[in-house]
């Protein structure tokens, strides 16, 4: 995974409460066997219309998505990630995330940062007032900054350690391979086994 | 201080704990399906790592298989992609797979329970985010993303940070005609979509323990659906029944062993909840969904909200919004809602006794004219045992579709889809903008309420019926 320490870029203003999984990208995209190409499936359904906020010229070439309230509710489905990744999005501010979009970001590297609502409203105003608005992102000091604003975000220390040095999990777990081992001679013989 | 079930679920699978740092989690059974695996085994063979544990994992066909000609060669090119990949996986890795075609094929949070696989006091984990079913046997399930199922072959553990405990009592006893899907879409409407947001929560109250294992796995099944980790509930002597005898069940002295054990996998008296909810079950009636998340429902009694009737400015936009793309108008009886196809299904209600419950409305009825009922059975199990009753015959001299088992319209990654405009009332999960077929328009209903449904053509409860 690549490091990430600071993003600086173009915002894009989602006004949507409850942006599930199912719209980020619909079920009928996610039958690729593959990590690439899921940029096509994202916000399928509301990307037909012109109007639709991503459509709109001014946005062009945004890195940081402004969401409202409970973004990428419903399922697992870390294609969610991978489409905003693919799309080009480094960052998604929203002032709550359900915990398994958030848990996917930080895996797959993106940052999932979490600010009030009345932060998210100034953001907002700010990037539909100027769409040109350089939004600045810092992990080190968990700060965005916009315009005249600051404000702090919050993401979990071991999320922000991680992303900061671009660590693989499965490595880092593996180094602990004598504390599996260990656990696993001590579990009761009735535990179920598939084979 | 005592313990909370989930907490000593939890604190029996932590393999390490260090300061500042998530728990690593062993993980006690891997269930994996086609859609959320093939990257997963893809970083396995970049970096030359084996599954740790197959004997602990269990993969099966489920999203995209059609529910019709199952025994020929899947029509969709790139849903048979997905499908081919998983088999070669499975076999590479040397996963047991049950294929389509297999009698022990099914969505995947069916079958775990069937197979005798779920049970109390494990760790469940699984790519899909109703693996918080398996719950119901006060397990610890929960949906992980494809990086996690990758994590989880390689090491048969999770890094978890440890979720905050929350209690939902249920007192008192459901109505005649009031199921367990009634209970969850009414705590839903109560709570909204985030309100269970990093906790795992157990349900616990007169009301839960009267509960079937099946009602229960209905309950635990929608704990995403309002943001929580997971949802569990104690097991007692009615898991402990479903359970024995079972093809995975602990035999002989495992089983008194194993017995002993989950026994203790009870909340203790003076265990801390850090957030109580209480409801009551009493009152409850029939509820039915009028918007485009699960907790945008009503009672089935009540009419289409309107915006202003909510005092979140938030939420007034969202039920604008969800009326606009619903097609409903504020202040329409629910009653009085026309829907185009019905749908019983899904991990939610595609078990036995869903469909016993729908078959008992629909004996000697007829679908409406213009209305289409599809019933899809949760496994080839289920199917096997609903033919064996005669369930099959009910649901087709009604005029319903009898088909194979797998998640079907649910989500609509196989054939099974609604078309841009149409309406249902769906026993399933998810009543998201297109979530069974671009601009299909769901409600989500009680395996009780799509069988009157189907007979009225609107939204209908079976007391409906006889008036």
């Amino acid at each position: 995974m690549e490091k990430f320490t600071t993003h600086t870029g173009t915002a894009l203003p989602l006004r949507r409460s409850n942006v599930d999984t199912d719209q980020i990208i619909p079920a009928v995209y996610l039958k690729r066997v593959t990590r690439t190409g899921f940029e096509d499936g994202l916000f399928a359904a509301w990307r037909k219309d012109p109007q639709f906020v991503i459509n709109r010229p001014e946005y062009d070439g945004a890195t940081v998505l402004v969401a409202g309230p409970d973004f990428g509710t419903g399922s697992s489905r870390e294609h969610a990630v991978w489409a905003l990744m693919d799309f080009g999005f480094k960052v998604v501010i929203s002032s709550r995330f359900a915990d398994i979009f958030r848990g996917n970001s930080g895996k797959a590297g993106l940052v999932a940062a979490e600010v009030t609502q009345d932060v998210v409203e100034q953001l907002w105003k700010l990037i539909e007032t100027e769409p040109t608005t350089q939004v600045v992102v810092d992990l080190q000091e968990r700060t965005i900054q916009a315009g005249a604003l600051t404000a702090p975000f919050r993401i979990d220390d071991y999320t922000r350690w991680r992303l900061l040095e671009g660590l693989d999990d499965i490595g880092i777990t593996l180094s602990h391979e004598e504390d599996v081992t260990s656990f696993e001679s001590s579990r009761p013989s009735w535990k179920p086994a598939t084979l | 201080m005592g313990k909370t079930l989930s907490e000593k679920v939890w604190d029996e699978h932590v393999v390490r704990n260090a300061p500042d740092e998530p728990d690593l989690l062993y993980i006690d059974l891997h269930l994996i399906h086609e859609v959320t695996s093939p990257q997963a085994f893809d970083g396995l063979r970049l970096a030359g790592r084996k599954v740790r544990r197959p004997d602990l994992t269990l993969a099966t066909e489920d999203h995209n298989v059609p529910t019709i000609d199952w025994d020929k060669p899947i029509a969709d090119p790139v849903s048979r992609t997905q499908v081919e990949t998983l088999r070669r996986n499975a076999d590479e890795f040397g996963v047991r797979l049950h294929s389509l075609g297999d009698v022990e094929q099914g969505i995947v949070h069916i079958i775990g329970p069937q197979l005798g696989l779920t049970q109390p006091g494990m760790t469940i984990v699984c790519g899909d985010s109703h693996t918080s079913t398996h719950g119901a046997f006060g397990a610890i399930a929960f949906g992980i993303g494809t990086s996690e199922v990758e994590h989880v072959l390689a090491t048969q553990t999770l890094m978890q940070a440890r979720p905050k405990t929350m209690s939902v009592t249920v007192n008192g006893s459901l109505p005649a005609g009031v199921t367990a899907k009634d209970l969850v879409l009414t705590l839903i409407a109560h709570t909204g979509t985030g309100g269970g947001q990093g906790y795992i929560v157990e349900y616990r109250g007169s009301a839960i323990e009267e509960l079937s294992m099946e009602a229960r796995m209905t309950i635990c099944n929608m704990s995403i659906e309002w943001g929580a980790k997971a949802g569990l509930i104690a097991p007692d002597q009615v898991t402990f029944d479903y359970i024995e005898g079972r093809p995975s069940a602990p035999k002989g002295a495992d089983w008194e062993a194993a017995v002993e054990h989950w026994k203790t996998l009870v909340t203790d008296e003076d265990a801390v909840f850090d957030k109580e909810i209480v409801l009551d079950a009493d009152t409850m009636t029939p509820f039915v969904t009028w918007g485009t998340n699960p907790g945008q429902g009503v009672q089935l009694g009540q009419n289409v909200p309107a915006p202003k009737d909510f005092e979140d400015e938030g939420d007034q936009v969202a039920a604008e919004k969800a009326l606009e793309y619903m097609g409903l108008e504020a202040g329409t009886p629910m009653r009085e809602v026309k829907v185009d196809t019905v749908f019983v299904g899904s991990c939610t209600n595609g078990r036995i006794e869903d469909l016993r419950a729908a078959a008992a409305v629909l004996k000697g009825r007829h679908v409406a004219a213009d209305t289409r009922l599809l019933v899809v059975p949760g496994s080839v199990r289920v199917r096997l045992q609903a033919e064996d009753e005669g369930l099959d015959v009910v649901f087709k001299e009604a005029g319903g579709e009898w088909r194979g088992a797998g998640c079907s319209m649910c989500l609509g990654m196989n054939p099974d889809q609604l078309q841009p405009g149409e309406r249902s009332a769906s026993t399933s999960n998810r009543n998201f903008e297109g979530r069974q077929g671009k601009g299909g328009r769901t409600h989500l209903v009680s395996p009780l309420v799509a069988a009157a449904t189907a007979v009225r053509g609107t939204l209908s409860s079976p007391a409906d019926l006889e008036a």
